[in-house]
């Protein structure tokens, strides 16, 4: 997780550690100074030997100013510690009581969020009596039910989690489950918001002490210096002024702190596609190729290389499968071609073709318009390509608007005929709907049918049916020959038996590159590749040995960012030889292997 | 013991997920639970380790049930180390704290995990190993039934043969008995006896595997089997 500060956040950090330095070194320092008084000059304004004036009592205003940082300090931080604290416990209890109990409370705690927080502080300030004491607990109080709030949806993410189940079917107390399961994982946005409370209480209890209601002469927080310095406030405005910018720099301090935290804490950069970069001048085109591509790489700071130089061709009326372990590049291959590798990926290749057009050679627009027309991609998980918010006709009818300057009408028309090919039922009934009241399958398919909206040369398919049971993903591999029909297709996929339901060709991928490269028919035969060999044993059929346990591949498969001298797969390979070990074998007659096996072997 | 399970109910609300379903697992015995997403198999799964409750029914025998989840990214606790969660586990098994090392030691070793994998925490894990590490916690309990739903169906391939094999190997091992949830029949063939299989809440058809799959007799079954991907 790399987790990085704004310069904001730096900004709030300094501002704190000055705060903090004038908590511990003000009172040592200046106290002296501000306990001094000069009775020859009262309510001075500000001068060269007073920066911020003096008081009634002749005393030096900055000094002042500066010893006020402890007490100011102390007082937010307890409030917060009690405020956030009773939260905690109001917003934990819940978990800990039974049901009955735990709905009570949640009431108890809604009604509390309902009350104005100040108005509630400073009523349960009076009430016990004014002074420090009752601002604190005063303002505390406050606090509390918003903390509370804020624990208990939180922890009703964590109760709805699998590891909390796992921890009920294991007999795990209540108790234990709150401190060992719920809190720790609630505990970071906690700790974050903790931080911007610290602020606001900050400025609320100084507050309470501008208005009476907080502390008492002769001891004196920042919101007294200025309640005190408001009587003199148009002859000697600093007096006022200093000690409120000091109240607005350390509130500033914790907010751009907690703010600048959580932001980094949420991942706010939202992945953004990076377009490739041409690595050498372009050579001609080929016709009847509809995706060509040639050395593409994908490049991670850090030397990350999870796609290397990559080649191969997609051609009308085929449909291609990429197949291999997760990690080994196949899903980032297909972002590559989309142009959606994530920041902040690079993608350098020296030919990317799609559709007879030159995806290097074109202006970001023209891309981005090449691609929307051009290429529909189908993800695994559909709910993720679909607007939760917005009707499914009109979020296929937009594709039509957007790349094909339909009208309203015509986009309408044209979305319900889609989702007619895609097999639904009462299309234009649907169209009306929302993704969430279709069922999985359904919402595969108004994907795919978004897909067609705008006639794409080429249909990619990133593991289409891995969240889906093995009935609804037998239509949707159905409906995807048929609608690459007369298309390119590539569909990629951890899955051998499904690649050889729908593709003629198949690319195995391993750490990065093409391993093997065989028809479907060659496949069946028998794979030369050591690593297809094994993938296809790991499988389990209908016709499994079941006596003999399942052929497994021991190790891992290496790491985007390692060093590969040899053939990648030879620490796995029962046949690797030390010129494995020394030397990559190239992708020739299909196979990237130094020992390939029979290709006439039976395949079981 | 057998867990028995005879006229089960669940009723979410107005929607019957579970429709009077009855079967039983012998001790030793492992069956396969199969059918289309929606059909109430994980609903089974949780009324038996008691995270639903029935409407209607009782579920009896095989004490210490324990349920193996199929996404093993979220079914340990993100802030506990493998060490923690086992220890734990042991600790609710009654293992002293004295012991709890040696039984550390013992499941991770059952699962064939490294020791060192214990000082761990999930995230430094791939799925085979965290679905591995979820089956020793079940196991520390000693389960009388193990209930595994869908636990290899967020891996890949080669990882799936792996888990499939330990399985069976702690079946021969240990004697275990199962309840083993798949909508994959390939799977499901691979490593159970028997099979039921469900649609909208309801046991359809169940039998030994071999014979449910070489003639079907329900037209839904018949639809699963022809279903399977093959090369």
């Amino acid at each position: 997780m790399a987790r990085r500060i704004s310069p904001t956040g730096l900004l709030g950090a300094a501002l704190i550690a000055v705060v903090l330095l004038l908590a511990i070194a003000g009172p040592p320092l200046w106290g002296e100074a501000a306990a001094r008084m000069d009775t020859g000059g009262i309510n001075a304004p500000a001068s060269a030997e007073h920066w911020f004036g003096t008081d009634a009592l002749g005393r030096d205003v900055f000094a002042r100013t500066m010893v006020a940082a402890r007490l100011s300090l102390l007082l937010a931080t307890l409030a917060t510690l009690l405020g956030v604290g009773a939260g905690i416990v109001l917003g934990a209890l819940p978990m800990v009581l039974g049901r009955r109990g735990a709905r009570s409370m949640t009431t108890v705690v809604e009604l509390l969020v309902a009350f104005p927080g100040l108005l509630l502080a400073m009523a349960l300030a009076v009430v016990v009596g004014l002074g420090s004491r009752g601002a604190v607990l005063g303002l505390g109080c406050a606090m509390a039910p918003g903390f509370a709030r804020l624990t208990q949806t939180l922890a009703a993410s964590v109760a709805g989690s699998d590891y909390l189940a796992a921890a009920k079917v294991l007999g795990v107390g209540r108790r234990r489950r709150l401190t060992h399961y719920v809190l720790p994982n609630i505990a970071e946005p906690l700790i974050l918001n903790l931080t911007v409370s610290l602020g606001q209480s900050l400025l609320a209890l100084a507050g309470l002490s501008f208005l009476g209601l907080g502390v008492q002469a002769p001891e004196y927080d920042w919101g007294r210096l200025v309640s005190d310095g408001m009587t003199g406030v148009y002859i000697s405005p600093m007096t006022t002024v200093g000690p409120a910018a000091a109240i607005c720099v350390a509130a500033l301090g914790f907010t751009l702190f907690g703010e600048s935290l959580s932001q980094a804490a949420s991942g706010r950069r939202a992945a953004r596609g990076r377009s490739a970069v041409r690595e050498h001048v372009s050579l001609p085109p080929e016709p009847g190729a509809v995706l060509r591509v040639e050395e593409l790489t994908v490049t991670f700071p850090g030397g990350l290389r999870p796609v290397r130089r990559l080649s191969f061709t997609v051609r009308q009326g085929e449909i291609v499968g990429i197949v291999g372990e997760s990690g080994s590049g196949k899903s980032l291959t297909a972002s590559a071609v989309a142009g959606l590798v994530p920041h902040p990926g690079t993608v350098t290749a020296k030919r990317l073709e799609l559709a007879g057009h030159d995806l290097l050679g074109l202006g970001e627009r023209q891309r981005r318009h090449l691609l929307g027309t051009e290429l529909a991609m189908v993800f695994q998980d559909p709910m993720s390509a679909l607007n939760p918010a917005l009707r499914v006709g009109a979020q296929l009818a937009e594709v039509a608007t957007t790349h094909r300057g339909a009208s309203a009408a015509q986009a309408r028309e044209l979305a319900v005929e889609r989702l007619g090919e895609v097999a639904l039922p009462e299309p234009a009934r649907l169209a009306r709907q929302y993704p969430h009241e279709y069922s999985g399958g359904m919402r595969q398919r108004a994907v795919i049918a978004m897909g067609l909206m705008a006639e794409p040369g080429l249909i990619v398919a990133d593991e289409p049916t891995t969240a889906l049971d093995v009935t609804v993903q037998r239509q949707i591999l159905r409906l995807l020959r048929e609608v690459t029909d007369g298309r390119a297709g590539v569909l990629i996929s951890h899955d051998l038996a499904v690649v050889a339901q729908l593709c003629s060709r198949v690319l195995v991928m391993y750490a990065g590159r093409i391993v093997e490269e065989l028809t479907v028919e060659e496949l069946r035969a028998g794979p030369a590749h050591p690593y297809t060999r094994a993938l296809l044993d790991s499988l389990p059929t209908l016709d499994s040995d079941r006596s003999k346990p399942l052929r497994t591949i021991p190790g891992r498969q290496p790491g985007p960012g390692e060093r590969l001298d040899g053939c990648p797969f030879a620490p796995r390979c029962e046949a690797a030889s030390d010129r494995c070990r020394a030397e990559r074998p190239s992708l020739t007659g299909g196979v990237a292997c130094h020992h390939p096996l029979k290709t006439k072997e039976a395949v079981r | 013991m057998t867990l028995v399970v005879e006229g089960l109910s669940v009723r979410y609300g107005s929607f019957l997920a579970v429709d009077d379903v009855s079967f039983s697992v012998p001790p030793g015995g492992v069956l396969g639970l199969v059918g289309e997403s929606g059909s109430g198999k994980s609903t089974v799964a949780r009324a038996v380790v008691g995270l639903v409750e029935p409407s209607a029914g009782t579920i009896t025998g095989a004490a210490r049930r324990q349920l193996v989840f199929q996404d093993p990214y979220a079914s340990l606790n993100p802030r506990m180390t493998v060490g923690a969660a086992l220890a734990e586990a042991a600790m609710l098994a009654g293992v002293p704290r004295a012991g709890r090392p040696a039984e550390i030691a013992r499941l991770l070793d059952l699962v064939a995990l490294e020791p060192a994998t214990a000082a761990r925490h999930p995230r430094e894990l791939s799925g085979g190993q965290r679905q591995r590490v979820a089956i020793a916690r079940a196991l520390a309990l000693d389960p009388g039934v193990l209930i595994a739903d869908e636990i290899t169906s967020a891996l890949d391939v080669s990882v799936q043969g792996a888990v499939l094999n330990l399985v069976r190997d702690l079946r021969t091992e240990l004697g275990l008995s199962m309840l083993f949830i798949s909508h994959n029949l390939a799977v499901v063939r691979y490593v159970c006896d028997e099979v039921a299989v469900m649609r909208r809440g309801a046991i359809v058809e169940r039998g030994p595997v071999a014979q449910v799959l070489a003639a079907p007799a329900h037209d839904y079954t018949r639809e699963l089997v022809e279903a399977v991907p093959t090369l």
